[in-house]
C-alpha cells in the first residue's frame, strides 16, 4: 500500500502563529497571576428528559441494596426515589420493568475509546505520547477522536461514564479524562461536569521497554530497568514539590509570577489533592513499592489498573484503601501478568478492599457485567459468599469513588444523576442486553429503537450503517 | 464476607478419578447429544475405554461400573477451540517462550506448528478448566502470509496429545496476507498462485534451481497435499470483496478444502459461502469496524451466516494463546444476538469437528470419543463451569497453576511462616 504522509505548510503556518506566551505575569501589577485550572471546560448539559418511573423491576442501589419489585422515580435528570409501590407524579412517564433489573449505569475507569478508535488505522494512535517517559504535560482528551463507533457499543452494554486514559508507555502518562457516554460533536461536549481530573501512571514492564529498548537502539534511554521506573518517579515528583513551593510561595508572598511549566502543572495538581493518580502497576511488590513513594512525596494512589496481583496483598491494599482497577481472567500476555488468577476480583473485595472491574478494551467494554459475573462464579466456587448486588458496587459505586464523582453517580440514591440502566433480564446472565440506558435521566439507547440508537459519523455511508450491532 | 467452603460430591469425586482410565457411567444427565436426538434428560451415559459405549433415558449403567449421579445437570461433548494458539507460548512478550511466529525464518508451509507444541504449556490446563477438550492450533503470520501448518490437540496435557498433526495450511489473505506479501492484496493473489504453481509442479522445477516463483523447494513440497485438496487451507480474510475472491477460487478449484478464519463480512456474501460450502470460524464478539476491512461487523453476523445455511464455528479471537477459554462465552453471547442455544452448542462442538474432520468428535452418540463435560448450569452462562472432565474417558485434574495461586493466597495470614511455605 501506499502510505503517503502529507504535511502541509498550513500546518507549519499553524504552529508558528499559536505559540503564544503562558506567562502572564506583570512584575509591576500587584495582581496575582493564577493557573486556569478548567481551560478545555465540559460543555455538556443533560439531554431533555421525561419524569420517568420504572416500576417493578429487581432493583440493585449500586451501594449491596437489592429491592424485589423495586421502583425507581427519576425527575428532572436525578434519582428522585427509590423503593416499592412509588406513585406516578402526573404526567410521568411509566416504564413496566416487571422481569427487569434496573442497576446505575456502568463506570468503566479504564477506557481508551477515542484515543486508540475504531478503526485502528495508523492515524489513529493518539493514546501514547511516548516522546519520552514523563508525559505528564499531555491530556488524553486531546487525543480523543468523539466519532469512535466504539463509544456507542459501549453504551449498547450500559455503560453511562467513562475513563479515557493515555496508554502505559511512559511512567507519567497525562492527563486522564471522564466522560459521559453521550455522542458529542467535541469531547467538551462529553466532559463530565465538576469531574477532577486525573493522571495515567505506569509501573513495570512497558515503559522500561518502550524507552531503555526504544527506537531500536540499544541501549535506549532512561528507564532501562525497574529500577529506572523508581528513579524516574522519584525525580519527577522531587520537581513537582519544588514546583509547587514556588508557586505557592508566590501565592501568598506575590512577586514575580514563576515560570509555568505544564508538566509540573499536572504533578503539583496531584500534590494539591486536585488530580487523582492512576496507576497501571501488574505485580504486588511493585504497589508496595509505589505506596512508598506516595507518602514521600505526599499524595496518594486513587486506583491501581490491570493489578492483576492484587490478590497477594489484598490487606495491605484495603489498609491504604486503594482500589484495584481488574480483568476478570486477563492473564500470561507478559511475565507480569503471569500470576493471574480468575478469583482476583472476589479476592480484593473479600479483603475488604476496593474492588473494579475495568475493561481496558473495546470489546470489554460492551459487557463489563459479564465480566463481574464471571469472577463473581469464579469467587463463589472459592468459598468466597458475595451477593449479586454487592458486586454491582465493581461496576457503578467503586469506579466512581476512584474517579472522584460518587458525589454525582455510581448509585440510585436520591439526588444524584440519573444515570441508570434497564437490563433484559439478570444483568449476571449472558443473555441479558441493556434495554435502556439513561444519562442523566436522558434515553440515550434504547434497544430495537433506530430513533434511540447512535450511528457516528464514521459508519455512515459504510457497509452495516445502522445495523444492529 | 463470610467464606465457606463447598467441596461438593462431584469435585471429591475428581480429585479420586484423577488421570484414571476407568471405565464410568453418568446417570441422570441432561445430555446434549449433537445428534438428531437432541437433548435427553433424566439420560445415562456409559464410557468404556474412552468411547462412548451408550447414550440413552432408560439405560441401566454396569452393575459393577463406576457411576456418577448428574444430579439432572448439563452433560455435554467437550468443547473444541477451533483457532487458537495454546501450547505454543508460554507468555506472549517473552519472545524465548513464544513460538506462535517466525518472522526470520526462510520457510513458510514448511512450518509445523506441531514441532513447537508443549503439552505442559500452563495455558493448556487454564483452557481445559473451562470446558475445552481439543484445541485447533494455528501458527500465527511471522515474514510470510503463508504462516505454517496448524494442528488438533486434546488438552489433557500428556505427551502425545497431538491427534491430527498438519490438518490444514494456514494463510493470511485481505489486509494481513497484503501487508506481507509486498504492499498489496494484488502482491498477496499474485503470491498466492505462484504458490499454487510451485507446489503443483514440484518436483519437476526444482531439478534446475531451489525457488520457485513464491516457495522454496521445501514450502512447495509442504503445499503439495493442500492443493490437491488433500489438506485443508485455512484462510484468514474479513472484507466482503476478499471472501468473495476465496469463492471464486473455489467455484475454479472445487477440490480445493477450504475454510475461512474471520470473516466479520461474511454475512454480507453467506449466500455464496453456503452455496460453495465454505465453512467460516468466526469471533462473535467482533462488532466494531476495527478496520477499513471490517466496515460490516456486526453481532448478528452469526446469527446471518447460520441462517444461510454456512457451517459456522465460532472462536475467541483476541489472545487466542491464552483465552481460548473464552470459546464458551462468545458462543453464549452468539445466542444473545440471535442465534438458538442449539446451533450456538454446534458451533463449538460438532460443526469444528467437522470442519476439522474430527471423526467421532464433538457429539454424545454410542463411537464417540468420549470427550464429556457435566456443567453446574446452563453451559453457555458465564456464570456456570465444569465440575467433571473426560477426555478420551479420563477423569481430568481440575487444578492449574492459577488455582494453586489462588489457593495460596485465599488467607493472607503469614504470622507464623511466609506464604511461600504453602501448598
Amino acid at each position: 500500500m501506499n502510505k503517503l504522509f502529507i504535511v502541509g505548510l498550513i500546518g507549519a503556518v499553524l504552529f508558528l502563529t499559536a505559540c503564544g506566551s503562558d506567562r502572564q505575569a506583570d512584575p509591576d501589577s500587584d495582581q496575582n497571576v493564577t493557573i486556569n485550572k478548567d481551560p478545555f471546560p465540559s460543555t455538556y448539559t443533560a439531554y431533555p428528559s421525561q419524569t420517568t418511573l420504572l416500576q417493578n423491576a429487581t432493583v440493585f442501589d449500586g451501594l449491596g441494596g437489592e429491592i424485589q419489585n423495586g421502583d425507581v422515580l427519576l425527575v428532572d435528570g436525578k434519582i428522585s426515589a427509590i423503593g416499592q409501590g412509588l406513585t406516578a407524579p402526573d404526567g410521568a412517564a411509566i416504564v413496566d420493568a416487571s422481569g427487569k433489573w434496573v442497576t446505575p449505569g456502568i463506570i468503566d475507569n479504564h477506557s481508551h475509546l477515542g484515543v486508540y478508535p475504531s478503526p485502528g488505522v495508523s492515524a489513529h494512535g493518539d493514546g501514547n505520547e511516548g516522546s519520552g517517559p514523563v508525559t505528564a504535560e499531555v491530556w488524553a482528551e486531546h487525543g480523543i477522536w468523539p466519532q469512535d463507533p466504539g463509544f456507542t457499543r459501549s453504551l449498547a452494554g450500559g455503560i453511562t461514564s467513562l475513563q479515557i486514559l493515555p496508554g502505559s508507555a511512559n511512567l507519567f502518562g497525562g492527563r486522564g479524562v471522564i466522560l459521559k457516554n453521550v455522542p458529542s460533536r467535541t469531547v467538551q461536549g462529553m466532559k463530565f461536569p465538576g469531574a477532577p481530573y486525573t493522571l495515567k501512571m505506569a509501573c513495570g514492564e512497558n515503559p522500561k521497554r518502550v524507552y531503555g529498548y526504544g527506537n531500536g537502539t540499544f541501549p535506549g534511554g532512561s528507564p532501562y530497568s525497574r529500577m529506572g521506573n523508581i528513579a524516574g518517579y522519584r525525580t519527577a515528583w522531587a520537581r513537582a514539590v519544588e514546583y509547587k513551593r514556588t508557586w505557592d510561595d508566590y501565592a501568598e508572598n506575590g512577586g514575580t509570577a514563576p515560570s509555568r511549566d505544564l508538566q509540573l502543572d499536572t504533578l503539583m495538581g496531584v500534590l494539591n489533592g486536585d488530580i487523582l493518580v492512576h496507576m497501571h502497576c501488574y505485580r504486588a511488590d511493585e504497589m508496595a513499592q509505589i505506596i512508598d513513594i506516595s507518602k514521600e512525596f505526599g499524595y496518594k494512589v486513587s486506583s491501581f489498573h490491570h493489578a492483576v496481583e492484587s490478590y497477594k496483598i489484598a490487606d495491605k491494599l484495603a489498609a491504604e484503601g486503594i482500589c484495584s482497577s481488574m480483568w476478570a481472567d486477563w492473564w500470561g500476555f507478559k511475565m507480569e501478568a503471569y500470576d493471574g488468577v480468575r478469583e482476583n476480583i472476589p479476592m480484593v473485595h473479600n479483603a475488604g478492599a476496593c474492588a473494579i472491574v475495568h475493561s481496558d478494551s473495546e470489546v470489554g467494554i460492551q459487557r463489563l457485567n459479564q465480566e463481574a459475573a464471571k469472577a463473581l462464579a469464579d469467587g463463589r466456587r472459592a468459598g468466597i459468599s458475595i451477593s449479586k448486588a454487592d458486586a454491582w458496587q465493581w461496576l457503578s459505586a467503586n469506579p466512581a469513588r476512584s474517579l472522584g464523582v460518587f458525589d454525582k453517580t455510581g448509585s440510585l440514591e436520591v439526588g444524584k444523576d440519573a444515570d441508570v440502566v434497564v437490563w433484559s433480564g439478570d444483568p449476571f446472565s449472558t443473555y441479558t442486553k441493556a434495554d435502556l440506558v439513561m444519562v442523566d435521566g436522558a434515553v440515550m439507547f434504547e434497544r430495537g429503537n433506530p430513533d434511540n440508537i447512535p450511528v457516528m459519523d464514521f459508519e455512515l455511508g459504510q457497509p452495516g450503517e445502522g445495523d444492529l450491532k | 464476607m463470610i467464606r465457606t467452603l463447598m467441596l461438593s460430591a462431584v469435585s471429591a469425586l475428581v480429585l479420586s478419578l484423577a488421570a484414571t482410565a476407568q471405565d464410568i457411567a453418568i446417570t441422570n444427565a441432561k445430555v446434549w447429544t449433537g445428534t438428531n436426538a437432541g437433548t435427553l434428560n433424566s439420560a445415562t451415559v456409559i464410557v468404556i475405554d474412552g468411547q462412548i459405549s451408550g447414550v440413552g433415558i432408560n439405560l441401566a449403567a454396569p452393575s459393577n461400573m463406576r457411576t456418577v449421579n448428574a444430579e439432572g445437570k448439563w452433560l455435554t461433548p467437550g468443547i473444541i477451540a477451533p483457532f487458537t494458539s495454546v501450547g505454543l507460548v508460554e507468555i506472549g512478550a517473552e519472545d524465548s517462550t513464544n513460538d506462535t511466529s517466525a518472522g526470520g525464518s526462510a520457510f513458510s508451509v514448511a512450518l509445523n506448528a506441531s514441532d513447537s507444541f508443549n503439552p505442559s504449556a500452563t495455558a493448556i490446563p487454564v483452557t481445559r478448566l473451562e470446558g475445552i477438550t481439543r484445541i485447533v492450533v494455528a501458527p500465527s503470520n511471522g515474514g510470510s502470509m503463508i504462516a505454517g501448518q496448524g494442528f488438533v490437540a486434546d488438552t489433557s496435557g500428556e505427551a502425545h496429545s497431538i491427534t491430527h498433526d498438519q490438518a490444514f495450511v494456514y494463510i493470511s489473505l485481505g489486509e494481513g496476507g497484503a501487508g506481507l506479501a509486498g504492499g498489496s492484496r494484488s502482491a498477496a493473489w499474485a503470491s498466492l498462485r505462484g504458490a499454487f504453481a510451485d507446489a503443483h509442479t514440484y518436483p519437476a522445477r526444482y531439478v534446475a534451481q531451489s525457488h520457485g516463483d513464491s516457495l522454496n523447494r521445501a514450502d512447495a513440497q509442504a503445499f503439495g497435499q493442500a492443493v490437491r485438496g488433500q489438506q485443508m487451507i485455512l484462510f484468514a480474510a474479513h472484507r466482503a470483496s476478499d471472501l468473495r475472491q476465496i469463492i471464486d477460487l473455489k467455484m475454479d478449484n472445487p477440490n480445493l478444502n477450504l475454510t475461512i478464519v474471520g470473516a466479520d463480512e461474511g454475512w454480507i456474501v453467506a449466500d455464496e459461502l453456503a452455496a460453495a460450502d465454505i465453512p467460516v470460524i468466526i469471533d462473535p464478539f467482533s462488532n466494531l469496524p476495527s478496520s477499513f476491512s471490517q466496515l460490516g461487523a456486526t453481532s448478528r453476523n452469526a446469527e446471518r451466516l447460520i441462517a444461510a445455511g454456512v457451517p459456522t464455528a465460532f472462536a475467541h479471537f483476541g489472545f487466542n494463546t491464552h483465552q481460548a477459554r473464552l470459546t464458551v462465552q462468545v458462543a453464549g453471547n452468539a445466542v444473545a444476538n440471535g442465534v438458538s442455544f442449539d446451533d450456538a452448542m454446534a458451533a463449538i462442538t460438532t460443526t469444528p469437528a467437522e470442519i476439522f474432520a474430527l471423526a467421532g468428535h464433538g457429539t454424545i452418540a454410542p463411537g464417540s470419543v468420549a470427550d464429556l463435560v457435566l456443567w453446574n448450569g446452563d453451559p453457555l452462562e458465564v456464570m456456570s463451569a465444569p465440575e467433571l472432565i473426560l477426555i478420551d474417558g479420563e477423569v481430568q485434574s481440575m487444578e492449574t497453576r492459577q488455582t494453586k495461586l489462588r489457593d495460596r493466597y485465599l488467607s493472607l495470614d503469614e504470622s507464623e511462616k511466609p506464604l511461600a511455605y504453602k501448598r
